[in-house]
């Protein structure tokens, strides 16, 4: 069937509205009031699906609304004390805190919260914010971008139109922005067509847990950091925990394991919440309840896996790209800079031409290669990792030579070339009792009439080879519990519940065949995020 | 015709609704807000009455803060022609309410109002049995389909026993139940002309409505906590619990 499709014309069209999408559309309106900036979001609303830390450095803030503080978002903290510790089973061992990691002089914030108010910054400006209007697919012409495709909505499970169906329309631009975040579904297909990553190394990603928790009166010490190494993660996997105490006895409560781990029977949710039953943190937690909970993939490859930043017609920006600095453990300020810098580039050069080059001399590029080793290094486990995060320090980025990074999806070990790992986790008593009552922290919701958003074009793979292979990893690394064998009559099958989905990506990153690809649903599907 | 159509801004239905630890209400910190989902299906059906060739208006009302505005544009982007905003500060209760919309019928010369049967918020269903009452008209209330010819409405209700067809003269209230129809998507295009669209703010204090709440909200209390069943062994195991518990 021909579907007709309404076209709307603007200046610059953004894909996402997180910290680098409004920082961008803001800069945009400062700069040239009269362009018209049309900002894209598949969340039901801005900040529904932006899930971060956070303790963010606020001097990109600073610069692009310098009144901020006058009415600042709903949650911000100044961060008072750092603490970093080693985790073993039982104890909690102080280390000294790496100097990346001092957070004198920034703010905990909810980045959802802070994207909500700056999405009111920005339609104040007369930036058009569409929130429940996803970009599904880039539009491609003569080898240039020219905007984006956004999603159908009322399709029929089959993906034919159901009665109220309405074709989503294609926005045309002179230039695209995506700022879709980590993995992002538009730009991972356009890296791909124009070869962004030919010359970096492949992308390496982390998955993130947080939870915000109400607790009893008297147990939080407002501004109070905490990140942890060690359990319950032995020393091979790269990850840690987060507590950030907030104001009004509210806490912060997180988990981040990198995503190039080998042990195919590794659960990450399990490990976060084994994390919250430590000696040293279920006191802080019993009694209190969650507010708001999910997870998120992140990028890690740091500048050495960072794509071209621009192509014909298109540029990206944040951690659609992959500016994050891991060693800070922070990505808000490269985004919001990342924006900026777009908005800057393009009301001077009215093109993405030179967009790389001009990141590239930029002070963010400076940040992230200081650090560029420090990730990588803990390829070979904690030990060695924190050895090498030392000596990049010390010489200050200066080491003549750039770790590379390897692809996730092939990090996996078959089974069989490992020892089974012995586990000695504890019986947990905190909520979620699992995945399931997870999700209903997120407030995730997918109408169930619409075709699946998360595709697997080859079942066979599933019940064969990989089930020998690696026991089905996606049954466990899925934080919300969207993929099941089940087995029917003797025939086991791929269950796929994608209402479940809270949009993480880390399906579309780990699978050990790239087997499954994470689409867009109809707009406003997906989790809706309160404060984290 | 003029049909005025309700819409209350409540706590997204998706949203895992949060007490307030002192009791004092619940917590709208971060929450989504949206239309109450009964008063998008009577907006979608007053569309419907319009797009079948009825000379008709189509207007939004909505009570409560300047926020509101923006379920209003909601509104306006699915096609009403223009939305009036009641700006009040106050706590909404079904007799304020439906005294307002009595106001409004007057000042609009309304020949037919629709509403949700009820908000998920607070569950009253009374809003429009009220209204009928103070304007001396019909009602029809629970609505699973509606049709309107010469200014007599035919209305299926949905009603413990089943389902009820009634015929009413205008003017008059129809409130919606669930099957009424499902509301349509907001097109961004629409989105688009919906900021040029009137958008009206009458203050509260300007409509002359008695506003004092008849109800006294002493406590808010979330549900009590569910406690886990219990699996026995046998036949004789589960009498002997029964019995425990008094039940046998």
């Amino acid at each position: 069937m021909q579907i007709q499709r309404e076209i709307m014309t603007y200046d610059v069209v953004i894909v996402g509205a997180g910290p680098a999408g409004l920082a961008c559309a803001i800069r945009l309106k400062q700069l040239k009031p009269e362009s018209r900036v049309c900002l894209l979001e598949k969340g039901s609303m801005v900040g529904a699906h932006i899930l971060s830390g956070c303790v963010m450095e606020p001097a990109p803030l600073d610069e692009l609304l310098p009144d901020w503080r006058k009415t600042p978002p709903a949650i911000c903290v100044p961060a008072a004390k750092d603490e970093f510790v080693l985790l073993t089973k039982n104890r909690r061992i102080k280390l000294p805190t790496p100097p990346q990691m001092r957070n004198r002089g920034n703010v905990i914030i909810s980045l959802g919260s802070l994207c909500a108010w700056l999405a009111q910054q920005a339609e104040a400006l007369d930036v058009e914010v569409f929130p429940g209007f996803p970009a599904a697919a880039p539009l491609i012409e003569n080898g240039k971008v020219i905007g984006v495709r956004c999603g159908d909505m009322g399709l029929n499970k089959d993906g034919t139109p159901g009665p109220n169906f309405a074709a989503g329309v294609d926005i045309h631009a002179a230039v695209t922005v995506l700022a879709e975040g980590c993995r992002g579904s538009v730009s991972k297909q356009l890296i791909h067509e124009f070869k962004l990553n030919a010359e970096c190394s492949p992308q390496t990603y982390g998955i993130g847990f947080k939870e915000l928790w109400q607790l009893p009166a008297g147990r939080v010490k407002p501004g109070y950091v905490q990140h942890s190494v060690g359990w319950p993660l032995d020393s091979k996997p790269y990850g840690g925990s987060f507590l950030y105490h907030l104001d009004q006895d509210r806490m912060y409560v997180g988990f981040v394991a990198g995503l190039d781990y080998e042990d195919p029977e590794f659960k990450p949710f399990e490990a976060f919440q084994q994390f919250k039953h430590h000696p040293s943190v279920k006191p802080l937690l019993e009694g209190g309840e969650i507010i708001s909970a999910g997870s998120r993939a992140l990028i890690e490859g740091g500048l050495q896996s960072l794509p071209k930043l621009e192509m014909p017609g298109a540029l990206l920006v944040g951690d659609a790209a992959g500016t994050m600095n891991v060693p800070k453990i922070k990505g808000t300020h490269m985004a919001l800079r990342s924006g900026m810098l777009a908005a800057e580039h393009l009301v001077e050069h009215g093109s993405s031409e030179g967009f790389d080059a001009r990141w590239r001399a930029s002070p963010s590029a400076r940040e992230l290669h200081k650090v560029r080793n420090i990730r990588p290094g803990f390829h070979k486990g904690l030990w060695s990792g924190l050895l090498y995060a030392a000596l990049e320090t010390v010489t200050l980025g200066k080491l003549p030579w750039t770790l590379k990074n390897h692809a996730d999806w092939k990090s996996l070990n078959k089974l069989g070339e490992r020892a089974p790992e012995t586990e000695d986790y504890v019986t947990r008593t905190l909520p979620p009792k699992d995945r399931l009552s997870s999700v209903f922290f997120a407030a995730t919701r997918h109408d169930e009439h619409q075709p699946a958003h998360l595709k697997v074009p080859d079942t066979n793979i599933c019940v064969g080879r990989c089930a020998t292979e690696y026991d089905n990893p996606c049954t466990r690394f899925c934080p919300v519990q969207v993929y099941e064998m089940v087995e029917e009559n003797g025939v086991k099958r791929l269950q796929i519940n994608a209402a479940n989905c809270v949009h993480c990506k880390t399906c579309d990153i780990k699978d050990p065949y790239e087997n499954i690809l994470w689409t867009t649903p109809e707009g406003g599907s997906g989790p809706n995020y309160q404060n984290l | 015709m003029k049909i005025l159509v309700g819409i209350k801004r409540v706590i997204d239905f998706s949203v895992r609704v949060q007490v307030k630890k002192d009791g004092s209400g619940v917590n709208t910190d971060g929450v989504k807000l949206s239309i109450n989902p009964f008063d998008e299906i009577a907006l979608e059906e007053a569309l419907r009455i319009r797009e079948k060739g009825m000379q008709a208006e189509v207007v939004a009302v909505s009570i409560g803060p300047a926020e509101v505005q923006q379920q209003l544009r909601t509104a306006l982007a699915m096609g009403v022609d223009r939305a009036v905003l009641v700006e009040t500060g106050e706590v909404l209760q079904p007799l304020m309410v439906a005294r307002i919309f009595h106001e409004l019928t007057k000042r609009e010369n309304a020949d037919l109002v629709i509403l949700g049967k009820q908000a998920i918020d607070d569950d009253c269903n009374q809003t429009g049995q009220m209204l009928a009452a103070l304007w001396d008209r019909p009602q029809a209330t629970f609505a699973s389909k509606v049709e309107l010819k010469d200014k007599t409405l035919t209305v299926t209700r949905e009603v413990d026993a089943g389902l009820e067809t009634i015929s009413v003269d205008l003017p008059a209230v129809v409130t919606t139940d669930l099957r009424l129809n499902t509301p349509r998507f907001v097109k961004m295009p629409d989105i688009m002309k919906a900021r040029s669209k009137p958008l009206q703010t009458l203050k509260l204090d300007d409509l002359g409505v008695a506003k004092a709440p008849e109800l006294e909200i002493t406590n808010y209390a979330p549900p009590p906590q569910r406690v886990g069943g219990k699996k026995v062994a046998d036949v004789p195991a589960l009498i002997s619990a029964l019995k425990e518990r008094g039940v046998l």
